[in-house]
């Protein structure tokens, strides 16, 4: 009986160190192989990181600059444009706020760049209102979580867009985004849009909807409604953010920009002259 | 075999109960419907037959060119230049989509959920631009 229970006890002891020591030995002995893997994946992530919201996509890149000096001069024309988009998308008023469907809106400088905040601010941060819409970015975090691929980016011109189609309206890419750029369609929209664009779409009660650059406005040769609205401007600078010779590229060589939570590393396409 | 008494009466029920709304409509299917063509206009984008057996797959082979693939190339018919799309094609020769698609569509008992976000003509233009 003791003899048993001696035996038992030495087993169980040889098994339980066994047990605690087999997985450091495998670590010891596949260390190098693990270590080169590390070497070869930190190189080009780290080359990433380094450049900091710069880009290293091709193609073409559609991008906007938004010249806040122009709106603050003239405040009718941020109206203009969001007036020319709601009508162009057919984009619902609802009365109540938190129903508000918003592709271009309007936001004080608190909350556009509240990364931004400094104690003296400028006439304009503090009274103005700031455009603003989906910034169409590069690594955009709401097609990451997106279940459906309802929204992707577009390798043409990389516009994020939405395919209302196959949105389940989980509302992901709503807490994805950091721009608060995405709405919800909590009711149906129709009754509460005032006059129908009979070219486009309305959408239905459940699905998740933004600003889509004008994607099909662009297919007929046209700017984006809002770009239009502003006319010549210059409050809204709309192009090719990968072509050298392009307007807006112009615009951004000559003039300092911003960007939206840059730390965020979304890489968004939308530029402000502040 | 055991209980041919009820089995049997039982079979018989059951094949009457499946099969009445074949004999209750007097192995009729119903008249079949007619829907109105747009008048003036002789072709389509692909000939009657084929749109009739596939149109809805045809129109998800646009959603998915224009919106995913960014192929929003014209198409054409008869001369005519339309734009890819439910709104933007089809109704512009197919108006009324009561007399025309819901015709077959509710004989068929199918309810496609295409109306749900585009508009028809009519629907357009019910709230028009007011100045």
């Amino acid at each position: 009986m003791d003899n048993t229970r001696r035996k038992f006890l030495k087993i169980a002891g040889a098994a339980a160190l066994a047990g605690i020591g087999a997985p450091a030995i495998v670590k010891l002995t596949s260390h190098t192989a693990f270590a080169s893997e590390e070497a070869g994946k930190a190189a080009p992530t780290h080359g990433d990181t380094a450049a900091h919201g710069e880009t290293a996509s091709t193609g073409v890149r559609l991008g906007m600059v938004i010249d806040m000096r122009v709106f603050a001069d003239q405040p009718m024309l941020l109206d203009q444009a969001i007036a020319a988009c709601n009508k162009v998308h057919n984009i619902p008023h609802f009365p109540d706020r938190k129903n508000e469907i918003k592709w271009i809106w309007k936001a004080p400088y608190a909350n556009v760049f509240p990364e931004q905040a400094v104690l003296h601010k400028s006439e304009m941060a503090k009274t103005k209102p700031f455009a603003v819409l989906c910034n169409h970015c590069d690594n955009p975090s709401c097609v990451r979580v997106c279940p459906t691929k309802a929204t992707f980016v577009q390798p043409e011109n990389g516009i994020v867009g939405m395919d209302f189609h196959r949105c389940i309206g989980c509302r992901f890419c709503m807490a994805a985004c950091p721009y608060g750029a995405r709405s919800f369609n909590w009711q149906d929209p129709r009754p509460f849009i005032t006059s129908y664009n009979p070219d486009f779409p309305t959408r239905m009660r459940g699905v998740v909807e933004k600003c889509n650059f004008c994607g099909e406005r662009l297919a007929l040769g046209l700017e984006p409604a809002c770009v239009e609205a502003c006319g010549g401007t210059g409050a809204m600078v709309f192009g090719d953010l990968n072509d050298p010779a392009s307007e807006i590229r112009g615009v951004l060589d000559r003039e300092f920009t911003i960007q939206r939570n840059p730390a965020a590393g979304t890489r968004p396409s939308v530029y402000y002259i502040v | 075999m055991y209980n041919k008494g009820t089995i049997i009466p039982g079979l018989v029920i059951f094949i009457v109960f499946v099969t009445f709304p074949l004999w209750y409509n007097g192995l009729n299917a119903g008249t079949v419907p007619k829907p109105d063509l747009p008048v003036g206009e002789k072709e389509c984008v692909a000939p009657a037959a084929e749109m009739r057996d596939t149109h809805m797959k045809l129109l998800n082979e646009w959603r998915d060119a224009v919106l995913r693939d960014n192929d929003r190339v014209i198409v054409k018919v008869g001369g005519k230049e339309y734009r890819k799309g439910l709104q933007l094609a089809c109704m512009q020769c197919h108006t009324d989509k009561v007399k025309f698609c819901d015709s077959c569509h509710t004989y068929a008992a199918v309810s496609p959920t295409c109306w749900d976000c585009h508009l028809t003509p009519a629907e357009a233009a019910s709230k028009k631009e007011t100045h």
